[in-house]
C-alpha cells in the first residue's frame, strides 16, 4: 500500500525540468504523477513513476540529488465532498498532512498524500474503507 | 606635530642598537616563560645567549597562526593571566578563535604606536575622528581609541554599521578623521550620495583605512568621492592590532614601527629570507610585547621592503601596500575568513557535506559572501520548509563561527566545480 515517489531537488534554472523528463523518458520510465513545489530559490520535483528505483539511479547518475519518499495514494469519486471526508477521517485521528497532490479522472479522483506517519495513515483510512492504490496500480493512475 | 617620538627617524647605525638589544632580552624572556618557545629552541640547540646580533635572528624558529591554534587560548602568553589586562580575539578554524592578551604595558606600548601612526597619517590633537571600526574583541575600534585619545584628538567612538548615523554625526561634529575599512569609505560615500549629502557639507580631511586589501585606485575613488586624503593603515592582531604600519602624507609605503616590531621578508616556500627589495612573505617579531610575544610570526601577506630615507624623513623602513597572501584567506568586511572555517561548521551537520563554494563579490562597495552548499541525498527532505529550516540553520552556524553576515544558497550535487579531486573553494568577483 506503500507507493515510493521520487523527490528530486532541482534549482531554480531553466532546461532542469526537461533534464529530468529526458533522463526519465530516455530510460523508458512513465511518469503516472506529478508535483512540483518551489521557492525563489529552489524547488522540489516530487514524481509517481513506473520503476522508481531504476528512476532514482537514472537521474543520481545525472547527478540529480533524488530521494525516495514513502507516500499513500488514495482513490475517491470525483464529486463535491468526497475530499472532505477523506481529510476529516485523518484529522479526527490526529494525522497531519505534510503536502499532497490530485489528479481527477474519468469519475474518479486520485490523491497522493504525505504524511509523518504512513503506516497509520494507511490502517486509518482502511478502516474507513477508502480505497487505496497499490503499489501495482500506480502505473495506471 | 611632525613627528610623535625620536625614534621614528634614529639613525640605522642607532637603530640596529636598539633592536638587537631588544631581540636579546625577547629571546631570554621567551625562553624563561614560553614552553613553547623553550622546546622549539632546545630542539633547534638555540641557547638565548646565540642571539646577539639581528642576523641571528635567522637562527630562531617561526611561529604561525597554527601554532597559536594550537596552544589555545593562553598557551603561547609569556605572563599568566593575573598580568594580563585585555584579551582581544580574532574568529578561528574549527570555532577556536586567535586570542590575543596583553599586560599593562603592552596597551600602554599599542597606545604609543597607534598615536605615533596617526600622527604620521597626519592627524593632530586638533582634530575629531570618528572611529568607524568594531569596538569588542576585534582589535580596530579599542586600538584606534586609545591611541587617538592619547594623542588628544577628540573621540566619536561610533563602532562600525548604522551608516546613516555616521553620516549625520559627520555632518554634526564636523568629523575631520575617519577610521574604517577602504570598503565602508566607499559605501558611506555612495550613501552620501543617495541622501544628497555633499562633502562641502563635511569638514573631512584624511581617511585612515584598513584591515583589508585595497588598490590604488580604489583609493583615488574614496580620494575624489570624500575629498579626503586616504592613508593605508597595517596590523593585526597577533602582533598588536593597528598600529604596526601606516603611510605618511607622500603615501609611498607604509612605514613599518621597526623598533618594536622587526620585520623580514621571506620566501613563502622556502622559508629563506630575501634580500630588501624582494616580495615574499613579510614576518614580524615582536621585540617588546611582553603579554605575548612573538618570534618571526608569519603573517602571509605579501609585500616588499624599502630602506630607503623617506620624504618625510622618517627612517621607519617601508613596506609595499599588501598586495595578496600566501594562504587562501580572504578578508571580507575587514574580517578574516578561512574557507577551512565554513567546511568545518557543514562537517558538524548531519544533513550537508562539505561541498561548498564562497562567492565574493562587492556590491554597492560592500562585500557579500555567498556560500553554495550542495544538497546530496541521501539526507535531504523533500519538504519545502524543511529544506528552508536547513538552510537557516546553516547560515546562522557559519554566522556566528565567522562573525559576519552571509547568504547561503542550496544548489544541486555536483554544481561546484571539482578538479583532480579538489574542489574550487573560492571565487572572489571583487575588483580592488
Amino acid at each position: 500500500m506503500i507507493i515510493e515517489q521520487l523527490s528530486i531537488f532541482l534549482e531554480n534554472k531553466s532546461g532542469r525540468l526537461t533534464e529530468v523528463t529526458d533522463t526519465l523518458g530516455d530510460s523508458n520510465i512513465n511518469i503516472s504523477a506529478l508535483s512540483l513545489a518551489e521557492t525563489a530559490e529552489f524547488g522540489i520535483l516530487r514524481l509517481i513513476v513506473t520503476d522508481p528505483g531504476k528512476a532514482a539511479k537514472a537521474l543520481r547518475q545525472r547527478h540529480f540529488s533524488v530521494n525516495l519518499t514513502r507516500v499513500v495514494g488514495i482513490i475517491i469519486p470525483d464529486e463535491p465532498g468526497s475530499l472532505a471526508r477523506v481529510l476529516k477521517i485523518l484529522s479526527d485521528e490526529d494525522i497531519s498532512i505534510e503536502y499532497m497532490y490530485a489528479y481527477a479522472f474519468a469519475d474518479k479522483a486520485s490523491v497522493v498524500i504525505r504524511t509523518e506517519n504512513i503506516e497509520q495513515t494507511i490502517e486509518t483510512l482502511q478502516k474507513h474503507k477508502i480505497e487505496l492504490l497499490r503499489a501495482s496500480d500506480v502505473y495506471e493512475i | 606635530m611632525r613627528y610623535y617620538d625620536a625614534y621614528e627617524n634614529l639613525s640605522v647605525e642607532d637603530k640596529i642598537t636598539v633592536q638587537s638589544e631588544r631581540l636579546r632580552k625577547l629571546v631570554h624572556t621567551v625562553y624563561q616563560k614560553v614552553p613553547f618557545y623553550r622546546k622549539k629552541l632546545d630542539q633547534l640547540g638555540i641557547k638565548p645567549e646565540d642571539i646577539n646580533e639581528l642576523s641571528d635572528l635567522q637562527k630562531l624558529p617561526f611561529t604561525t597562526k597554527q601554532d597559536l591554534r594550537n596552544n589555545y587560548p593562553f598557551g603561547l602568553f609569556a605572563l599568566s593571566t593575573d598580568d594580563i589586562v585585555r584579551l582581544h580575539a580574532s574568529s578561528g578554524t574549527t570555532g577556536r578563535p586567535t586570542v590575543v592578551g596583553y599586560s599593562h604595558a603592552d596597551i600602554q606600548l599599542w597606545t604609543h604606536m597607534v598615536a605615533r601612526t596617526l600622527v604620521c597619517a597626519g592627524v593632530s590633537r586638533n582634530d575629531l575622528i570618528q572611529i568607524a571600526y568594531g569596538y569588542g574583541l576585534f582589535t580596530g575600534g579599542l586600538g584606534f581609541h586609545y591611541g587617538a585619545e592619547k594623542l588628544g584628538t577628540t573621540v566619536i567612538p561610533i563602532s562600525g554599521g548604522n551608516t546613516r548615523r555616521q553620516i549625520q554625526l559627520m555632518q554634526d561634529f564636523g568629523s575631520t578623521v575617519l577610521a574604517c575599512t577602504p570598503s565602508y569609505a566607499l559605501f558611506l560615500a555612495e550613501v552620501m550620495d543617495e541622501i544628497k549629502v555633499h562633502t562641502e557639507d563635511l569638514s573631512l580631511r584624511i581617511g585612515i583605512l584598513g584591515a583589508e586589501p585595497w588598490t590604488e585606485n580604489m583609493r583615488k575613488q574614496i580620494e575624489s568621492k570624500l575629498n579626503i586624503k586616504a592613508i593605508d593603515m597595517y596590523g593585526l592582531s597577533e602582533i598588536i592590532g593597528p598600529g604596526v604600519a601606516v603611510e605618511c602624507e607622500h603615501q609611498q609605503g607604509l612605514h613599518i614601527n621597526d623598533d618594536h616590531f622587526f620585520p623580514e621578508i621571506i620566501d613563502p616556500d622556502s622559508g629563506q629570507v630575501l634580500p630588501d627589495g624582494e616580495k615574499g612573505e613579510l614576518v614580524l617579531t615582536t621585540l617588546t610585547k611582553e603579554g605575548l610575544p612573538l618570534l618571526r610570526y608569519r603573517t602571509r601577506d605579501l609585500t616588499r621592503l624599502n630602506r630607503e630615507r623617506c620624504k618625510c624623513g622618517r627612517t621607519l623602513v617601508r613596506m609595499e601596500k599588501c598586495t595578496g597572501r600566501t594562504d587562501d584567506m580572504l578578508i571580507i568586511r575587514g574580517v578574516n575568513i578561512f574557507p577551512s572555517q565554513i567546511e568545518s561548521v557543514l562537517l558538524e551537520m548531519r544533513e550537508t557535506q562539505p561541498h561548498y563554494l564562497l562567492i565574493v563579490d562587492r556590491i554597492n562597495n560592500l562585500d557579500v559572501l555567498e556560500v553554495w552548499v550542495e544538497i546530496d541525498s541521501p539526507f535531504f527532505s523533500d519538504e519545502i520548509r524543511e529544506l528552508e529550516s536547513l538552510s537557516a540553520r546553516i547560515k546562522n552556524n557559519i554566522e556566528s563561527t565567522l562573525g559576519i553576515g552571509v547568504k547561503v544558497k542550496l544548489v544541486e550535487p555536483k554544481t561546484i566545480e571539482r578538479t583532480e579531486g579538489k574542489a574550487k573553494r573560492v571565487i572572489d568577483k571583487r575588483t580592488f
